[in-house]
């Protein structure tokens, strides 16, 4: 039977929650963005494209005054467990923010806009959306609460894939990411049911205490395991749950492919880590498993096969955009390395990784939509001749992509450092992995230099010299990109100790 | 010092970034004047370089200085990874008798280099900012002693020189270029593990932490005795032994390895063949005599034979393919391979005369090489075509161009007299009194005879007889009433015009010069040479151990 609270019991229930709004304010404050941008686009009349998305830029750049006084307070759990505040949550906030503000100042760059749509109001509301949703994604300590966020994330991304409304790809775009997604996370819900079967929790931390505590049927834990990382794998776009990315990453507004491809994916690492690490209880060793499938095993499996699939497939492709998917299901097998290693310079190599690859796909997908701008087009064979007409965007998309590749001095290049030096770190197993990731990024050049080659070492079809000039905004925008990735590839000690203090996860402390 | 000769050259591309680019002629000079700058450093490094003093390893007590010289050393990044002790990465630099010979040849071919760019005309100012950062890249190689810094200017090597190929370079570039990315950077991917894993495995004898330093790694009694690549891990120091070697042998190159350098050398442009003959080759075995041996000796002294055997693969090899090319730029790089063979038996020597041959030998083929790209070049601008047999007679209408060819061609087959027959004749009695190599050594002798063989050949080929029916120029009688041959659309000078003198005599001289009186050069490199033999011999491992 069901029992009514008591008065006492609302009151201490009231209390709590008072106590724990204080630390939820930056995502209150991102709800009340979302809901003011909606308002913004009902009331204003005329043009109001700019204001809509210097709104959003203003307001995502005030969220971080309210994330930095966030570092004061004390690691902790509130809303009863539902959620926490630690400093790799605080990480993703500002990763997040970011990804944000940047998609914004692309989407403004973007002039295939213009002809496909005519009302940006929805857009902007709901890439606010999809930011706080990650913010929460990365935060979440509750399986319920973690599913919440995951379909906020995700049907916020379902609509900004269909943006362009006319444009069939975009439409087919959006409806496959659906149907997968849709599969996906039921998969997952299923394997959380799992879980909460064998544990009666929903909260990380506790159901790592019962599984320690009463064991498990190994049977169950597998399944759950499997459908789980199904769930995952399919927001970190890691195979063999990738099938939707290179249409989607094709298809959709090129801004949203760089979200979609940056924040999007680290959302779900996020969430792999927190999940992972937080969940699974560290006594166990991994390996005592009867049928010999565990995460670990699991996870080994994935980031092996995304890195061969992703760099093999990625050297047919001829449009820049599925190129650069397929680069993306790789690093998602880069990314988990890091993981694998399941130490706390392990998660601090795999927060750098994000770091860079933040910086350089950014920059990679901005140079794309500034040459769609003045070309139209997305094929490679229409980047031919460019690097004459455009040096300065096809410098910065070659330093891009040679920090792709992992190449000194960039920042892809020490994310990869740190990587590869986590595994040395460990020991024979491990070394097998990172050979393999060495020998795929030999395999990554290839692809990726098709696209400097195409712009610098053949001439252009046409005769006629086109007019390539790029606004002074646009160009310092490219610029201080460029430069971020060259300078932190030659000092990292900044970023470095920002992911340091970082890999602290509440809940979860690394022996 | 160092740094000024290392960064001297990106600095001039940054000067050339702000030159608009119709401004040609102020590119070209810019770059030369920082070229020429380089050279004045070297020199002023060569007067001040003590050469007793050893290098190779640190002094006694642990401490590069007093065994390296020129050192700059500050911290460059320091992060503390909590348990995982800190992370030190130095920017580390400072020469011993190895590596200033080589920052002397860079420093000459870069200039060289520049000067035999003058003839570019495409993207003037793309082409000089990717130039200079290849030459700041190549100097950072040579002068880097923490194998971070070591590696990345190994890796920003690659970046311009496949541009400088891709775009400046032939009908076949594309392929050429990819193929030369491709194959170094496969080399040195595996060079980044072994890297990391050595990272793991020393301990700075000064500090007690882990280092990059490769000072610090050339002594054995840095490492930890179970780390992943310690003295106990004898598997993981055999593979990372090999990966080393094979990463550095992809550079130099050695057979099977040596399909990109036809290639590249065919459609590069010819500077920089000049580059990379002259001086990208040499990082190959640089890196086989700076990191690959000094840090795993054991694995070194086991390999002699198999070293030693590739060695004469590649003198023999070479030398036949050279034998068989039509394109006279073929011939020469093949020959190329042919003579870092040499280089390879005398490090596989392992004794005094070997290693030191080894080391004269790649400073000569730097010099000779160089010469013969930049002669190639030079009938090239004219004919325009490379065939050998579209020549014919060459001697009785360009004589000084003939002269000097003799000369190269002679010096690179190792006649006395000639800088190339010296250090021959070192990698030849180094191999022969070592056991181990000594029948190798008597086989690869037949390298130098097919050696003379191609080059006396094309030689007489190309500049001996007369014109051929079908060759590359027409005759016609002068008003002088002498016989004059015409090459279709060439306006310039018919022999060497100043500028191509001014590239190729200061070569000649140095060749004839260190042919004569090798000290200059010997004189710098005996010490570090004898230290790194005793470094690498059986006897102080097995008493170390």
């Amino acid at each position: 039977m069901f029992e009514l609270p008591s008065g006492a019991e609302i009151q201490a229930i009231i209390a709590s929650l008072n106590a724990s709004v204080g630390y939820f304010i930056p995502e209150i404050y991102l709800s009340v963005l979302f809901m003011l941008l909606i308002v913004i686009d009902l009331v204003a009349k005329g043009r109001k494209n700019n204001l809509l998305s210097l709104t959003t830029l203003a307001g995502l750049a005030g969220s971080i005054f309210f994330i930095v006084p966030q570092h004061s307070m004390k690691a902790g759990e509130f809303f009863f467990g539902m959620y926490v505040l630690d400093e790799f949550g605080l990480f993703f906030k500002y990763f997040f923010v970011i990804s944000g503000m940047l998609t914004v100042i692309v989407t403004m760059a973007d002039e295939q806009f213009d002809s496909e749509t005519k009302s940006m109001g929805e857009y902007y509301a709901l890439v606010v959306a999809m930011v706080l949703g990650m913010i929460m994604m990365a935060s979440s300590n509750d399986l319920l609460m973690i599913f919440l966020s995951m379909e906020l994330v995700s049907f916020s991304a379902y609509i900004l894939t269909g943006y362009y409304k006319r444009n069939l790809q975009s439409s087919e775009a959006a409806l496959k990411y659906l149907v997968y997604g849709a599969v996906s996370s039921g998969l997952m819900v299923y394997g959380f049911s799992l879980i909460y079967g064998m544990t009666a929790q929903t909260n990380l931390i506790k159901i790592s205490a019962s599984l320690a505590a009463n064991g498990y049927d190994p049977l169950v834990m597998i399944l759950a395991t499997l459908l789980i990382i199904a769930g995952f794998g399919y927001k970190i776009g890691a195979v063999p749950f990738h099938f939707w990315s290179p249409d989607v990453y094709e298809g959709a507004p090129t801004p949203i492919t760089a979200l979609l491809s940056v924040a999007s994916k680290a959302a779900g690492f996020a969430l792999l880590v927190r999940f992972y690490f937080v969940s699974v209880p560290h006594s166990l060793q991994p390996y005592e498993d009867i049928v010999g499938i565990d995460w670990h095993s699991l996870l080994i499996v994935i980031a092996a096969a995304s890195m061969i699939y992703g760099n093999v497939v990625a050297l047919w492709q001829k449009n820049v955009k599925r190129l650069l998917a397929y680069s993306s299901i790789a690093h998602a097998g880069y990314l988990l390395l890091g993981i694998i290693v399941m130490d706390k310079f392990g998660t601090q190599a795999t927060l750098f990784y994000l770091l860079a690859y933040f910086l350089m796909n950014f920059g990679a997908f901005y140079i794309v939509i500034l040459i769609a701008n003045k070309t139209g087009s997305e094929n490679l064979d229409d980047y031919r001749g460019l690097g004459k007409s455009m040096p300065l965007a096809g410098g910065a998309l070659t330093v891009f992509l040679i920090s792709l590749v992992g190449l000194p001095p960039t920042a892809g290049f020490i994310g990869k450092l740190m990587i590869f030096a986590a595994m040395l770190n460990k020991g024979d197993l491990y070394i097998v992995l990172a050979l393999i990731g060495i020998l795929t990024s030999v395999i990554s050049l290839y692809y990726y230099m098709l696209i400097p080659l195409n712009m610098f070492l053949r001439d252009s079809p046409h005769s006629e010299e086109r007019s390539m000039e790029l606004s002074l905004p646009s160009r310092l925008i490219m610029i201080a990109l460029m430069v971020l990735t060259i300078y932190f590839g030659l000092y990292f000690a900044p970023l470095s100790d920002f992911a340091k203090y970082s890999s602290a996860l509440y809940g979860m402390s690394f022996q | 010092m160092l740094s000024l000769i290392v960064f001297l050259p990106i600095l001039a591309g940054l000067v050339i970034l702000a030159v608009p680019s119709s401004q040609k002629q102020v590119i070209r000079i810019i770059s030369l004047v920082a070229a020429l700058v380089q050279i004045v450093l070297a020199i002023v490094i060569w007067r001040g370089y003590d050469p007793s003093l050893a290098g190779i390893i640190a002094a006694p007590g642990g401490s590069p200085a007093g065994s390296f010289q020129f050192i700059e050393r500050v911290p460059w990044i320091s992060l503390d990874l909590g348990g995982f002790g800190k992370l030190n990465i130095e920017y580390f630099l400072g020469v011993d008798g190895i590596s200033i010979t080589m920052v002397i040849l860079t420093a000459l071919i870069s200039t060289i280099g520049v000067l035999s760019s003058w003839t570019i005309q495409k993207q003037v100012k793309g082409y000089f900012i990717l130039y200079n950062l290849l030459a700041t890249a190549m100097m950072g190689c040579f002068v880097a002693l923490d194998f971070f810094l070591f590696y990345v200017f190994w890796e920003i090597m690659l970046l311009p020189m496949y541009f400088l190929i891709g775009i400046w370079g032939g009908p076949n570039r594309e392929y050429a270029a990819i193929k030369f990315f491709l194959y170094t950077l496969f080399g040195s991917v595996f060079m980044l593990l072994v890297m990391i894993g050595l990272y793991f495995s020393v301990i700075d004898p000064v500090t007690h932490n882990h280092t990059f330093s490769l000072v610090a790694m050339a002594s054995q009694e840095n490492y930890i005795k179970d780390a992943i690549l310690g003295p106990d891990n004898v598997f993981w120091r055999y593979v990372a032994f090999i990966v080393l070697f094979v990463g550095f042998a992809i550079k130099v190159p050695m057979f099977p390895f040596h399909t990109w350098l036809p290639d590249a050398h065919v459609e590069a442009p010819t500077p920089i063949s000049v580059i990379l003959a002259g001086v990208l080759l040499k990082l190959g075995t640089y890196g086989m005599m700076r990191i690959n041996f000094p840090l795993f000796p054991e694995v070194f002294q086991a390999s002699l034979f198999v070293i030693g055997v590739f060695g004469a693969i590649n003198i023999i090899y070479g030398a036949f393919c050279a034998l068989a090319q039509q394109d006279l730029k073929k011939m020469v790089a093949y020959s190329s391979i042919s003579h870092m063979g040499y280089v390879l038996l005398g490090l596989a020597a392992a004794n005094s005369e070997g290693m030191l041959g080894a080391l004269y030998q790649m400073f000569n083929h730097g010099t000779i090489t160089a010469m013969l790209f930049l002669l190639v070049g030079v009938i090239y601008d004219r004919a325009h075509t490379r065939q050998i047999d579209k020549f014919g007679g060459l001697a009785s209408y360009m004589p000084v161009y003939a002269g000097i060819v003799t000369v190269a061609w002679f010096a690179s087959l190792g006649l006395p007299g000639l800088s190339g027959f010296i250090s021959e004749a070192f990698v030849f009695v180094g191999a022969f009194s070592s056991v181990t190599t000594r029948n190798i050594a008597i086989v690869s002798v037949l390298g130098i005879v097919f050696g003379a063989a191609y080059l006396l050949w094309s030689l007489q080929r190309m500049f001996l007889g007369t014109r051929k029916p079908d060759a590359a120029y027409d005759l016609e009688v002068g008003s002088d009433g002498h016989e004059h041959i015409h090459f279709h659309d060439w306006k310039g000078k018919l022999d060497l015009d100043g500028r191509e003198l001014a590239m190729l005599v200061p070569l000649t001289v140095i060749i004839i010069i260190l042919g004569i009186y090798p000290m200059p050069v010997i004189g710098l490199l005996t010490t570090s040479i004898n230290k790194l033999v005793t470094v690498l011999s059986p006897v102080v491992l097995t008493t170390m151990n």
